[in-house]
Parts: C-alpha cells; structure tokens; sequence
C-alpha cells in the first residue's frame, strides 16, 4: 500500500512543477500583452488590441493540463496565456498583431485571430459562442474515426457569451452526444461594459450546469491553484468519460474591454475586492511562500520573458506585410473553383 | 426502372457513404426515421454509426460539421427545410465560408438545403435562400433541375473541398422522374442549354426551368423558339454560357422563384448588361416571385411564385420589344 505521507509528497512536487510551469507562462503572456498595449498606444498596431490581465491564471491552467498535439484547445480573446501554455510560439502572435506577411493568417484576420488546427487549436472567429460546436466537431469527427484515444476538447468563452444561442446549442450538443468538452468560462464581471447582472439571472453561471445535465465547477480564477486542481479535475473526468464539464472561473477583468478603453464603469469597490486581485502577483507570493521557487528564480522568470518578447516583436517589426498586387485572393481551395 | 429527384438525392448519399467513410450525415431526423422527406431513407440501416440524429441546433450542427472538416471529415448536414438554415447562417457565412481564406484549411462540407415552395408550406417551409448564401466569398452554390442533376451534383458537392450549398427543391421531390441515373455529367459548375432557340433566352434554375419549360412549349405553337440556359449552380455563375445563348437570341429573360430584391436573377441582368450590353436587342428582363412573404393558400401561393403562364406572358411582351 502506498505510504499517505509519500503520496501527499509526490502530489505536491507535481503541483510544484506545474505551478511554476503555469506562472512561466502567465510571465510571458502578461509581459507580451504589457508590450503590444504600448505599442498599441504608439499607434503601431492596427486593429483592437484586447488583452487577458487579470485572466492569465484561469487562461494558462487549463491549457498547461493538456496534451499538446493530441488535445484541442480553442482560445478567445483574453487567452494569451493559455495559447502559450498550449504551444503556440510567441513569433506567431507578434507577426498577427504587428501585421507581418509570414503570421499565421498572412495578414488575412489579426490580432487575437490566430490558431493553428493542425496542432489542435482552432482559429477563432469574433462571433462569440461560434467556436465551441467546432471544437465539438473536431472530438465527434475522432470519436468517429475511433482516435478519440482518451482526447479532450477545451473552448473558452467569457460569461458574456454565455447568453447567445450558440453557446446554448454547442453546450446541450455537447452534452447529448456526450462529448469530452470543457468550457471554461472566465467571468470576468462584466461583457465589454454590461455587468452581468445584465447578462443572466440565476445567482451563478455554474448553476446553468444542472440544467445542461453537465458538471460544472466553480472556481477563484485568481488563485492559480484553485485553477490547475479545478482544471485539473474537469480535464480528468473529461478524459474518463463522465461528458461535458464547464468551469467557471470568477474574477476581474483589469483592463478596458480593449486598450481603446478605461473602462469607468468598473467600480473602485470592485476593483478593490477580492475578485480585483491580480492573480500574477498571488501565483509569485504562492510560489515564493511555498518555497516553489526563490525571489531570484521569479526574477529570472521575468527576465527570460523580457528576453523573448523583445526578440518576437523585434523578429515581427522587421518583417513586410502582406502585397496586395501578389497576394493569393482566392476564397476556394479547390483547384477547379479557383480564378 | 425509373428513380425520382429525392430517390437521386438518397443514392447519391448511399454512393458517398458507401465510397467513403470520411462522409457522414448529421440533421434532425436523418437516423433510423429517414429524414422529414425521406432523403436518407434506410441510409442509417446501412451505416448506423454515420448517419446521425441531431438536436435541434442549427448553429451547432454547422459548426460541428466545420470541426470535423477540420479534422478531415466530409460532412452532410440536412437542413430539415431551407428556411431554418437560417438559424445556421453565422456558421455557414462566417465559420465555414471564410476557413479556408483564414486557416488554408479546407472546409469540405455539403449543407442540404430542402429548398422552395410546395402548395400549403406558406411562409417558413417555402423559401429559397440560394442568394444569401452566394452573396458571400467561399461558398459554392448548387441549384440542381433535374433528377440525373441532383444526382450527380450531390456527388460533385460531397466530393468538392468548399463549403456546397446545395439547394434541393422540395416541389421536385417526387414530381421529377427519370429513367436511370447518370453515368457521365457536365462539371456541377457549368451551365446547361436545355432547349435551343432563336427569339429569346430564358436563364433560369431549379424548379422555375420546368415553368420555363412549359412557357417555351406553349410558344412554339406561335412559332416562337425560347431558348433555355439552366444554371445548374447558381455561384459561380457560368456567364460564358449565357452570354453565348443571348449572343444567338438578342434577348433574355431571368427567372427565379426566390424573392426580387437582389439576388440571382438581378446578378444575371447586371453582369448582362456590363458584359454583353451590345448582344441585347432589348432591355433585359427579369420574374421572380412577389416581394411579401410566401403564402400558405394554395391559390395565392401559386399567384405568388413565378409560373408557366406568368412567364409566358413576359417573354411575349419581351419579343414583341
Ligand atoms: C455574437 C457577438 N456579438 C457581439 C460581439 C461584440 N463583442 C465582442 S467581445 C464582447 C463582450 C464579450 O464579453 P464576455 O463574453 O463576457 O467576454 P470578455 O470580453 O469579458 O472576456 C462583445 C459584445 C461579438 N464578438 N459577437
């Protein structure tokens, strides 16, 4: 029999490792974002630029605790960190915010519209709610080519989304066919500047589980730890068969809806509370306090992060945009229906 | 033996799946039911596990069916009649239209559309929705006429690597026979002369060939030679073919069953007029359906769409012009 004492030990070396696995990313993820606000602000980067502070915990703990390859993961818009976590290079965000022809979308959509479907991670399209019955096409097309092999399927949605038709359609879907789906749902207290009581009327979006016939989990989504177990477990009964989980991640929003916003319908009361809490700085005092990683090693975390982020946007900065005179301006991929 | 347009339609679904276990149906009631229509009648028996009951969700079930395109499969979505594809319509103009342009990922996926009027169906099981769907970049759009056409096109549509709206007109489901089903076709998107003529041309699809046809019969009566373009698929558009025929005729009449503000048959009339301004005659003209909702009375429904007699009377006036 194993020995309670050992096992509590070898569980807590691997929340360990993965926490500080997952506040590498939530380094990276924050610094990048810190980064392209500027320049944003600079008036270098065309489009909106929407970013994840305050969300980079609840983000990166759930992708971190997939398999990267053969799990699917379909981000939104406050997803950096979790799009890091999940594999996705730091040159492919910086060429779509920064416009450079060699971006995944050659300069077809921008910014937070990146993915790669390859490596399981479905690009997102704006209308909110849209992405999670694709992420259910992708595990119903496995299941019926029999490689499901235990895969699980993430999307992310923001509590705001959680009141159109889609996310309705794709959830019950989700749960009539049974499918490994995880929601994760960031509630973030506000969609762009409608609160949420303006949004649902049950006390708690996890209470819409119940209806659905699916598990739901409610977790602090500023606590990185009460993230990665909550995750953790969603993932786990995903993976074993139980059907749909949907985990709700309570916290705060702490930027405008995008950087052209300051957001002054967020009270100070709030911002105050403890759903204000930035999660970066409780995952370090954590990390440090359980002795995960020294002061310095954050430091150096912090450091090799800088590092990259200057390298991608440098990388991404001298590269051209697309030409519109040799661009490709074709909608079809088949051969006959092609100009 | 002789085989009608919704058995064609049940064939070319029994071939694809049978040919290809990438293919799979999924809509409401398609399973152990058959289908409202019957279209996949005994398809489930024949491969349970691809042949699926969907709820009631349009948006999902084309996004599900864009998941799985991803992952290299070739869905079938029924659409129980056209007009509810409109609860589907972000996924199909925003998701699976524009895949390819974002992700160069391919969006094989066919969406069946039981498309058009029948006497009784009134305001929401009538509509075809052809023109919302071609209005945007990366769609194909398929309006088959005939039952060899349903065929073969399904066929075509399963096997193309773009999203195929393909628009099956529920009044031909069981009006429409034909002797066998094809073995060689014309490419799904070029356009037919079903009937060679010299005093004008009538560009037309889905079921509006058949009054087209029936108008051009009564003429020939009086001497008068209408000739026929069925379009086949309505985007792209094969304009050489049309233009080649109002080359011959000097004049042209555009028909369609859908309503008038836009559409297929003002695209026509536009690309006419740019394109081949100087083989008219006569101002171009085009008969569609009434500009309110479809009707349900029998009577006004058939007052409402386009038919034998009201084309008739149009292109009278357009060769007497
Ligand atoms: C269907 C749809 N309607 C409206 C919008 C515009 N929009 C973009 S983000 C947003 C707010 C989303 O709020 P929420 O889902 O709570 O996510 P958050 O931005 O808070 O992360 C809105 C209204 C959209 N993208 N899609």
């Amino acid at each position: 029999m194993a020995n309670p004492a050992n096992q509590n030990q070898e569980l807590n070396g691997k929340l360990s490792t993965i926490a500080v696995e997952t506040y590498r990313w939530m380094v990276l993820a924050r610094t990048f974002e810190d980064r392209i606000s500027n320049i944003y602000r600079a008036g270098k980067i065309v489009g909106g630029v929407y970013v994840g502070k305050g969300q980079e915990a609840f983000s990166a703990a759930l992708s971190t605790q997939l398999r990267k390859g053969q799990d699917v993961y379909s981000p939104l818009i406050r997803d950096m960190a979790g799009r890091a976590a999940f594999g996705e290079p730091l040159i492919d965000a910086a060429r779509t915010y920064l416009g450079s022809a060699r971006g995944p979308t050659i300069g077809r959509d921008g910014n937070v519209h990146r993915g790669n479907s390859h490596e399981g991670m479905p690009t997102m399209i704006s209308h909110l709610g849209a992405m999670i019955s694709v992420v259910n096409g992708m595990l119903f097309a496995r299941r019926l080519r029999k490689k499901l092999n235990n895969v699980v399927g993430a999307a992310s949605i923001g509590d705001g989304a959680t009141s159109t038709g889609a996310f309705h359609e794709a959830l019950n879907m989700a749960a009539v066919e049974k499918l490994p789906l995880i929601i994760s749902i960031a509630n973030n207290q506000f969609a762009y500047s409608t609160p949420t009581d303006r949004q649902f009327a049950c006390d708690e979006l996890v209470d819409k589980a119940t209806g659905y016939g699916v598990n739901g989990i409610n977790i602090n989504g500023t606590d990185l730890i009460e993230c990665l177990e909550g995750f953790g477990k969603a993932i786990a009964q995903a993976r074993s068969g139980k059907g749909p989980q949907i985990v709700v991640g309570n916290l705060l929003r702490l930027s405008g809806h995008g950087e052209h916003d300051d957001a002054p319908y967020i009270s100070n009361r709030l911002r105050s509370s403890n759903l204000g809490q930035d999660c970066l700085v409780k995952a370090k005092n954590r990390i440090i306090e359980e002795s995960w990683c020294s002061e310095k090693q954050c430091d150096d975390i912090q450091e090799q992060a800088t590092i990259e982020v200057n390298a991608a946007i440098a990388q991404a900065e001298s590269e051209k945009g697309p030409n519109p005179y040799s661009h490709d301006w074709n909608a079809y991929s088949s051969p006959s229906f092609r100009k | 033996m002789s085989i009608s347009y919704l058995e064609a339609i049940r064939e070319a679904q029994s071939l694809a799946l049978a040919t290809d276990e990438n293919v799979f149906i999924y809509g409401q009631d398609v399973g152990a039911f058959g289908g409202a229509f019957k279209a996949t009648k005994n398809l489930f028996h024949e491969h349970p596990d691809r042949v699926i009951d969907a709820p009631i969700s349009e948006d999902a079930m084309v996004g599900l069916a864009v998941g799985a395109a991803i992952e290299g499969m070739r869905p079938i979505i029924e659409m129980q009649f056209a007009d509810f594809s409109s609860v589907g319509f972000n996924q199909i103009v925003n998701q699976a239209a524009t895949l390819f342009w974002r992700t160069a990922v391919p969006c094989p996926i066919t969406i069946r559309l039981p498309s058009g009027g029948t006497p009784g169906s009134g305001p929401f099981h009538s509509q075809c929705m052809e023109t919302i769907y071609a209005h945007y970049p990366g769609t194909i759009v398929m309006t088959p006429a005939t039952v060899e056409d349903a065929y073969s096109m399904l066929l075509d549509a399963i096997a193309i690597d773009d999203p195929v709206i393909f628009c099956e007109h529920k009044y031909l489901n069981y009006h429409l026979k034909a002797d066998s089903l094809p073995k060689q076709t014309l490419p799904a998107k070029s356009a037919r002369i079903v009937r060679s003529g010299r005093h004008a041309t009538v560009v037309t699809y889905s079921a509006m060939l058949h009054e087209a046809l029936r108008a051009a019969n009564n003429m020939k009566n009086d001497g008068y030679e209408i000739e026929i373009v069925d379009l086949r698929c309505i985007k792209p558009i094969d304009m050489s073919t049309v233009l080649g025929s109002i080359a011959r005729t000097g004049r042209v009449l555009a028909i369609g069953e859908a309503f008038p503000w836009g559409g297929v048959t003002s695209e026509i009339i536009s690309r006419i007029s740019s394109e081949g301004f100087n083989l008219l005659d006569a101002p171009p003209v085009r008969l569609n359906s009434i500009d309110t909702p479809i009707p349900y009375h029998p009577d006004l429904w058939r007052y409402h769409r386009p038919t034998a007699s009201s084309v008739e009377e149009e292109l009278r006036k357009l060769i007497r012009e």
